[in-house]
């Protein structure tokens, strides 16, 4: 792709620009804001408006612990990521040694597997009758499993196991910018090894470390599927809305809500302030640092390949439990038996195949539809230069901000009611719902890579198109599209990974006609049926690492672009 | 003149910078024309309204008595070199140049035929295949220059088609691009901020500073005649000396007396301060009691073969830059400083008239 240099005043508003990008306003502005404010005018009682019903949230001392469970399970789910990320990206950044490079994409790959799926799989294994606590029960000839895997600490394992990524990959990208002529100026002016760190290399760090913690901070206050699972009696914000919702309690469901919303809001402003600093760190560029070659290179690698095999553990236990028939697996140590009847039963039965096609074709239509959105609304801000662009780019990456459970609650509310004179309509229960709803998560990944896409592509181009006689939709079609195609398939990628592994949204929005995988899987679990929720597991697993490997491996900013769930 | 091209009274704007100011020209038909200025001058921006990709605020854009100020670029039917060419990355060398023609809706074969005279024309035949990049920056210069010419423009617009190229490149890529613009006798309107490739390229040069027109005209006209201080300085070497302008006599008097004969190169008034423009060829070193002698030190010289560049003080005035035998004085040397009676002739220009305009 051709960078853009020197940039005289490109190019003139094409005719039509602010009519599009009003047009673009409005349908993204339906939905991403219009919601969320109906969500607010609900929570304040609309139309009888009132504030009673945040007085009530305050007064309830379970709101509270919450509320407080959601903050603290968030700062020390960041606090652990980073002591596990962090020095991880060191060694990896820094030193030489076999089998690096391909252990260094290997260990990433937990962030790209659907939330649910991590967790099930954690059961599997960890969990009361999982292979671990069946082994220590053997092992001490106990009657009762040794322990559960429930409440917070649970939850902290898991988010740990998943999260530490982020750490793992901004450090690393942090590493790779830095200039090796501070150190080496540092090392010059008389500095060990340890002064360096401490005064240098850490400092310089800070922004993508800011950057990593709150992303870490975001998505753990987000989270839903561990709270959900493994949580028991333990609640936090999000399965608190669930629950109040579950429980007919709707308007204090939209309290809950919006206060989500607005914790996670001022988390994002926080985030914001953090890039612009990154941005300026980045710009200071020269020779990254070299490797040290590790005298004990040996050693660190079968380290590193023992941690990769721990990462992969769960995932392989979901891959093994596959393989049991129902029912087959009571008291035993080990599964007595295997055969491939749970993936007959899933690929056979029209009623176990349907959650598939339909995560298939929702995941689909959600992101080409976030694609045509997104590069529309790329197009109309970036080349037809329309005033609105900036409202189009902000309304794009708000969706990337808020909990997924927020954005759930906040259609269930948005659609429920008829009033097309309000831009309502009755979708709750309808096949449109989900793949809406999908859509407009997506949104920030395949705007964010339009706006990439288009802001790197030099404009001469489609005016070398314009001069040589090709309308604007040939210009589009031959030359923009083609050569911005990389950059959004990045974009598209883990676009439709997010809307296929979908849970948080889908558990509040999903008909049972349109049941996706991730809702399935649940239901399996209720009945008991672990091989058949376990082939799921591994069919989205697969199909997410799979993906992973091919585009997501390339850059911090595609894992940075993936919504919290 | 037979007028092809015409820019009337062209005024553009960026929020509130105005970038053309009032700027009317003419090209004849199969001209070569240079808009030539500093960087930030506009002449950029002049291209760009006349390739479409801007619109002006008022004034029009005439190209064979057809108005195309409000014409979308694709419908003007000009053709144009950009200056990081702006290749398709992901076309060979045939399909960027077919582009064009394929836009047009012509057949393949005939598309096929025109590449291939088109690659000929630029002396890269047998180039269809190849990737745009693996050519080297003067094969994808000519790979733009025939992708611009393909569709048989009505005019060729180049925006500074050189300054891409390495150094040792470019006089060679200059000559063949005259070759080619020359052979095809296309109406040719490009933009650089290199006189010499202006002066080597055109038949005419439009000097541009602050979004005017300063002057247009041959190469000789504006090198011995420059009609503004700023052309004066712009073009070729000179030197700037305060003065007072004698209307009388046609002399222009130095602050320390001596009065040397120069002409008005913009209305100036008598008894006015002025700056006085002398080329370091008008100058020659006297003896110290000649006419308008200004005695001086050498400073520095500027080797330069059998001819050399003198820095010299001058005496309660400023350095100027004198053109001699290389021989004729060395660093250190008292010497003293007189107007020649070869070279083109001194010339005045109104101070306050130029006050914002630095040399």
């Amino acid at each position: 792709m051709r960078l853009r240099r020197k940039s005289p005043p490109h190019p003139g508003p094409l005719p039509g620009g602010e009519g599009a990008g009003l047009l673009l306003g409005l349908i993204l502005a339906w939905l991403v804001a219009y919601p969320l404010l109906l969500t607010l005018a609900e929570a304040l009682g609309s139309p009888n408006w009132t504030l009673s019903h945040f007085a009530e949230f305050l007064r309830r001392p379970d709101e509270w612990r919450a509320l407080w469970g959601s903050l603290w399970i968030s700062l020390a789910t960041t606090a652990l990521a980073a002591a596990i990320g962090v020095p991880l990206a060191f060694l990896f950044e820094r030193t030489e040694f076999p089998g690096r490079r391909m252990l260094g994409t290997l260990i990433a790959l937990p962030v790209v597997l659907p939330p649910l799926v991590g967790v099930i799989a954690f059961l599997f294994l960890y969990g009361e009758g999982g292979f671990l606590s069946r082994a220590v029960q053997a092992a001490t000839r106990s009657a009762e499993p040794p322990w559960r895997l429930s409440g917070p600490a649970a939850i902290l394992l898991v988010h740990a196991y998943t999260m530490f990524v982020y750490f793992y990959l901004f450090t690393r990208a942090g590493l790779a910018r830095l200039d090796a002529a501070f150190l080496e100026a540092a090392a010059a002016l008389g500095a060990g090894r340890a002064r360096v760190l401490r005064k240098v290399t850490l400092p310089l760090l800070r922004p993508a470390l800011a950057g990593a913690a709150l992303l870490t901070f975001m998505t753990s206050l987000g989270s839903f599927s561990a709270p959900y699972l493994m949580g028991g009696t333990f609640r936090v914000m999000t399965t608190q809305i669930v629950f109040s919702r579950l429980n007919g309690d709707t308007e204090m469901a939209m309290v809950e809500t919006i206060t989500l919303a607005a914790l996670a809001l001022v988390g994002l402003s926080f985030l914001q302030r953090a890039e612009k600093r990154r941005e300026v760190a980045g710009a200071i560029r020269g020779a990254a640092p070299g490797r040290r070659q590790l005298a004990r290179g040996v050693l660190v690698a079968t380290s590193g390949w023992i941690f990769a095999a721990l990462l992969l553990l769960p995932h392989a236990t979901l891959l093994l439990l596959s393989f049991v028939p129902a029912g087959t697996w009571t008291t035993q140590l080990l599964p007595p038996v295997f055969s491939i009847s749970n993936w007959r039963s899933v690929f056979s039965e029209p009623e176990r195949l349907r959650p598939i096609v339909n995560s298939l074709w929702m995941a689909a239509a959600a992101t080409a539809g976030a694609l045509l959105l997104g590069f529309a609304a790329a197009d109309t801000a970036v080349r037809r230069r329309s005033r609105t662009g900036p409202v189009l780019e902000t309304l794009l990456a708000l969706p990337w901000a808020l909990p997924g459970t927020v954005f759930a609650v906040a259609f269930a509310a948005a659609f429920s009611k008829n009033a097309p004179w309000a831009g309502r309509f009755v979708l709750v229960g309808t096949a449109a719902i989900l793949p809406l709803a999908y859509l407009a998560r997506n949104l920030p990944l395949t705007g964010r890579a339009a706006f990439a896409g288009l802001r790197q592509l030099d404009p001469a181009l489609e005016e070398a198109a314009a001069s040589l006689g090709a309308s604007p939709w040939r210009r589009r079609l031959r030359v923009t599209l083609p050569l911005i195609a990389p950059a959004l398939s990045a974009g598209v990628a883990l676009a439709f990974l997010t809307a296929l592994g979908d849970f948080v949204v889908s558990i509040v929005l999903y008909t049972f006609e349109t049941r996706p995988i991730s809702i399935e899987i649940l239901s399996s679990l209720r009945m008991t049926e672990t091989g058949v929720a376990a082939a799921y597991g591994v069919l989205l697993a697969l199909l997410s690492a799979v993906v992973f490997l091919v585009w997501g491996a390339r850059s911090t900013d595609d894992a940075r672009a993936r919504p919290p769930g | 003149m037979n007028q092809f091209l015409l820019l009337d009274h062209l005024e553009k704007t960026f929020g509130s910078l105005r970038v053309i100011a009032d700027l009317s020209l003419e090209v004849a038909e199969g001209e070569i024309l240079a808009l030539l200025g500093p960087s930030g001058s506009g002449k950029t921006t002049v291209l760009r309204l006349v390739a479409g990709f801007e619109t002006p605020d008022s004034g029009r854009v005439v190209v064979e008595e057809e108005d195309v100020t409000r014409t979308p670029p694709e419908r003007r039917r000009f053709g144009m070199v950009f200056q990081h060419y702006a290749l398709f990355p992901h076309m060979t060398v045939a399909e960027n140049v077919a582009f064009g023609l394929e836009a047009q809706g012509m057949g393949r074969g005939e598309a096929a035929a025109r590449v291939a005279e088109t690659l000929a024309v630029v002396d890269l035949s047998g180039f269809q295949g190849r990737r745009v990049t693996q050519l080297s920056g003067g094969q994808q210069q000519r790979v733009a220059l025939a992708r611009a010419l393909a569709p048989r423009p009505r005019v060729l617009l180049l925006d500074e088609p050189l300054s891409n190229l390495d150094p040792t490149l470019r006089e060679r890529t200059r000559r063949e691009l005259a070759r080619v613009i020359r052979r095809v006798g296309i109406t040719t309107v490009f933009v650089t901020h290199e006189q010499e490739e202006a002066f080597d390229l055109a038949d005419r040069v439009a000097v541009i500073h602050r979004g005017a027109l300063q002057q247009v005209g041959s190469p000789e006209a504006l090198y011995e005649s420059p009609a503004t201080r700023f052309v004066a300085s712009f073009i070729g070497r000179s030197n700037a000396l305060p003065a007072t302008w004698d209307a009388a006599g046609n002399v222009a008097v130095l602050p320390t007396g001596q009065r040397w004969p120069a002409v008005p190169g913009d209305p100036v008034s008598g008894g006015k301060p002025v700056d006085l423009l002398v080329r370091p060829e008008s100058l020659v070193f006297a003896d110290a009691g000649a006419a308008g002698a200004v005695p001086g030190t050498v400073v520095a010289r500027r080797y330069g073969g059998r001819a050399s560049l003198f820095i010299v003080a001058l005496e309660g005035l400023a350095e100027v830059e004198v053109s001699a035998d290389s021989r004729a004085a060395r660093p250190e040397e008292r010497v003293a400083v007189a107007p020649s009676s070869e070279g083109p002739m001194p010339r005045v220009y109104s101070k306050e008239r130029n006050s914002e305009t630095p040399a």
